[in-house]
């Protein structure tokens, strides 16, 4: 029955490619050509070459906002990793066993109901929550007690060397509940009676997490670690609701995105931005497939 | 998402009307989408009817028993000051012509078919969220230039000319590129607004302090209000740092003349780098570091407007719209009071009452309708002191015409910033850079933070906004203007 294969199974591709490419692929597609010319959205647009490019090169908030996410690329994914890896631990493998089987500590289910709203709530009710949270004066949450108690101010997103670590912890708090998620599904497939053959060796439970559970994780921490780097080359919506003056004090928060929205309906420079879009597209594609091979070793079959 | 998503109701209109302008300026046309329209329909010209008889009643020579057609954008001023004061008065001029209204709240779907198939009406209100791009109808040579109606005698004094009616600079706003080159007035702005200081005047009437007219007065009060306790000046450095900007450059132009704007409007050199700029820089920076508040630049505009109706901030700069934006949170017997940016020096080029003036809200006469001398007659009408006192009756807003305004029983904000414009007479000036040039604005922004909360200095101040402007100069993806 290999005859009407084909027809068939195109039959099924057709309506799905013929949207991936309309809707994505050509806008991509479109992205490059715009980037080569000097469109300001009304007039025709003007072939330039590759003038965008080279005005790159010397663009300060370009380079301000390439080095940010450096900084994103980093710590974003090495601190939400740590911290969603010791409360899945905690939650999964980190109480007392009881009948053999490894428990969680009291409560682990609240907890894990608990680490995920923040995954629930929209990015920008998040960023409008915290410009609460931060607030530089008494009607702050944080603030507001600490002016109670007779300290200064803590200027979260004013002050320059602060700003962007403000935002990153925004960043972390909103992704940690999703890993917490993606890491209990992986330690729960990790079999009991590994954990109940070390322990009788007298492993204790630091021994247990790096020996054990880490390495048999290993291809679920890959995972994160190219979505959070990805994550990491976004921030946008909550840079652009959260941060002061869209990326400020002058460009201390700001992100390729950031930059690329303000180029293009801000200042009507759609050539310009577009070659930002260009840039981000290229430094995405290099982050994961360099992730890929770096982290790529045998994974442990079991 | 523009900006920021800041502005309440009120202050969203007023940046579509700012943006109107900028967008408006932009020579670059739409005219794609029109001529493409306009193949579909039949490109025949309208016929216009003949003049008619040019008298002391009716210099524009519109013709007395032509109709026009009147399209007001049915927004925040409604129709009814078209209808119940503009319209009459046209009737009254013109008894035997009829007077066609329509209303809409989407101008552009509703006339961009009428201009395309050649039947524009004579006069248009277009404004709104839907509003025709000005530019592009200049480039499509649509618009009636109004030099005549400007110069023309004025309804109420026929020895002067409408174009002394009304504060000066509106005009000049109304003025836009031609494609030959030329630059004439195509748009009228016809409602007003003023721009200052705001303080309450109870507070101060309370403590017995005086508004002040010089710096040195202006500081030494702010010393005896820091002593009460209360935050003496104060904006919000989060979405509204061009309010602050504002102040910087009204007070260079108060140092130095209307000239250091005009410089800074048409990008010449040094510009921003003039005496006068770094000296309203240096004096305001003073201002930020001793009288204001670390933490307003992580505050919105809101915030901050709400800390000085709850008497926590004294001095507050922005336009007058802010009283009726603020009127749900204003505590009673606040009243509003206007001060104009206080002279810094005795040598001061502008006298201590000069104050930044602007206009809002556009229309215009379609040069391409049946009766344009009619349009222009219309605007003449409106421009009268009883047109103008109408629709201030009607609306509740000040026009560009300040005999209008006289004796009307304005709200106490209102009311302070027309007699302060009254006050500085022909010392009424305006900048137009951030709306030509978007990027100049942002950049002054993020300067004027870093200037007021006293992380760097007047001379980089100057020096990263000059920096800014000539490479916007430079830019030649970007259509420079000139006034």
């Amino acid at each position: 029955m290999r005859h009407g294969k084909y027809p068939f199974v195109i039959g099924f591709l057709f309506a799905p490619v013929t949207l991936y490419v309309v809707f994505v692929i050509a806008p991509y597609a479109q992205a490059f050509q715009i980037s080569m010319t000097n469109w300001r959205g009304l007039s025709a647009p003007q072939w330039v070459g590759f003038d965008n490019y080279r005005r790159l090169l010397d663009d300060g908030s370009f380079w301000k906002a390439v080095q940010h996410h450096g900084v994103l690329l980093l710590a974003l994914p090495l601190i939400t990793i740590t911290i969603a890896l010791f409360f899945s631990f905690l939650l999964n493998v980190g109480g007392k066993s009881s009948g053999g089987q490894r428990q969680g500590v009291w409560g682990a289910k609240f907890y894990r109901v608990v680490f995920f709203f923040p995954q629930v709530l929209a990015v920008a009710i998040i960023a409008v929550l915290f410009q609460m949270v931060y607030r530089p004066n008494e009607s702050g949450l944080i603030n507001g007690v600490l002016m109670k108690f007779g300290f200064d101010p803590v200027l979260f997103l004013i002050r320059p060397n602060l700003a962007l670590w403000s935002i990153i912890a925004v960043l972390v708090w909103q992704a940690v509940g999703f890993y917490v998620v993606l890491f209990s599904a992986g330690m729960a497939s990790i079999p009991g009676e590994i954990y109940e053959a070390a322990e009788m060796d007298g492993a204790t439970k630091v021994t247990l997490f790096f020996r054990v559970t880490l390495p048999l994780l290993w291809d679920t921490l890959q995972v994160a670690w190219v979505y959070l780097g990805i994550a990491a080359f976004d921030a946008f919506a909550i840079v652009a609701v959260l941060s002061v003056d869209g990326g400020g004090p002058d460009g201390a928060t700001t992100v390729l995105a950031m930059e690329i929205y303000r180029n293009a309906f801000v200042y009507s420079k759609y050539g310009y931005a577009s070659a930002m879009g260009v840039a981000l597209f290229f430094l995405t594609l290099t982050f994961a497939a360099l992730t890929l091979r770096l982290t790529k070793r045998e994974s442990v079959e079991y | 998402m523009s900006n920021t998503p800041e502005h309440p109701a009120e202050l969203d209109r007023r940046t579509v009307l700012r943006r109107a302008a900028a967008v408006g300026m932009l020579a670059t046309p739409a005219i794609g989408l029109l001529s493409a329209c306009a193949t579909s329909g039949d490109d025949k010209e309208n016929e216009q009817v003949s003049g008619g008889t040019k008298s002391a009643t009716n210099p524009l020579g519109a013709k007395e028993d032509a109709p026009i057609e009147v399209v007001i954008f049915n927004g925040g001023y409604g129709e009814k000051y078209a209808t119940d004061v503009h319209e009459p008065l046209y009737k009254k001029a013109f008894p035997k012509s009829e007077v066609k209204h329509q209303a809409t709240q989407a101008v552009s779907t509703v006339l961009q078919p009428r201009f395309a198939g050649g039947n524009p009406p004579e006069f248009v209100n277009n404004s709104g969220e839907k509003f025709l791009d000005f530019g592009a109808l200049v480039n499509d040579g649509q618009l009636q230039d109004l030099t005549e109606l400007w110069d023309a005698p004025s309804v109420d004094d026929p020895s002067k000319k409408v174009r002394d009616t009304v504060i000066p600079g509106i005009v000049e706003q109304g003025m836009f590129n031609t494609a030959d080159g030329g630059r004439k007035p195509f748009v009228l702005y016809y409602v007003s607004t003023v721009y200052g200081i705001w303080y309450s005047g109870k507070l101060f009437k309370d403590n017995g302090w005086t508004a002040p007219t010089t710096f040195e007065q202006f500081k030494a009060l702010c010393e005896q209000i820091k002593a009460k306790g209360i935050t003496p000046y104060g904006y919000a450095g989060a979405n509204a740092a061009y309010y602050q900007w504002n102040v910087i450059l009204t007070q260079a132009a108060k140092i130095g003349g209307t000239d250091v704007l005009k410089n800074i409007d048409n990008l010449e050199d040094g510009a921003w780098k003039q005496d006068a700029v770094k000296q309203a820089a240096e004096a305001w920076a003073e201002i930020g570091a001793k009288y204001s508040d670390k933490s307003f630049e992580g505050l919105k505009h809101t915030d901050v407007q709400l800390r000085q109706n709850q008497g926590k901030v004294a001095f507050y700069p922005s336009g007058d719209w802010l009283e009726n934006e603020q009127k749900k949170d204003t505590p009673a017997g606040f009243t509003y009071q206007l001060i104009p940016v206080p002279s810094l020096t005795a040598s001061d080029k502008l006298p201590a009452a000069a104050i930044r003036a602007a206009g809002g809200e556009g229309y215009f006469v379609s040069s391409k309708s049946k009766n344009p001398r009619g349009g222009m007659e219309y605007m003449r009408q409106m421009l009268s002191k009883a047109g103008a006192r109408g629709f201030t009756e009607t609306v509740g807003a000040a026009t560009v015409v300040p005999a209008g305004s006289d004796g009307f029983q304005f709200p106490p904000g209102v009311a302070s910033a027309q007699a302060a414009l009254k006050a500085a007479g022909k010392d009424v000036f305006n900048m137009l850079f951030d709306n030509w040039y978007k990027e100049l604005d942002t950049e002054a922004r993020t300067a004027t933070n870093e200037l007021m909360f006293g992380r760097i200095k007047a001379d980089a101040f100057v020096e990263r906004i000059q920096k800014r402007a000539d490479a916007i100069k430079k830019d030649s993806s970007v259509t420079k203007f000139k006034r």
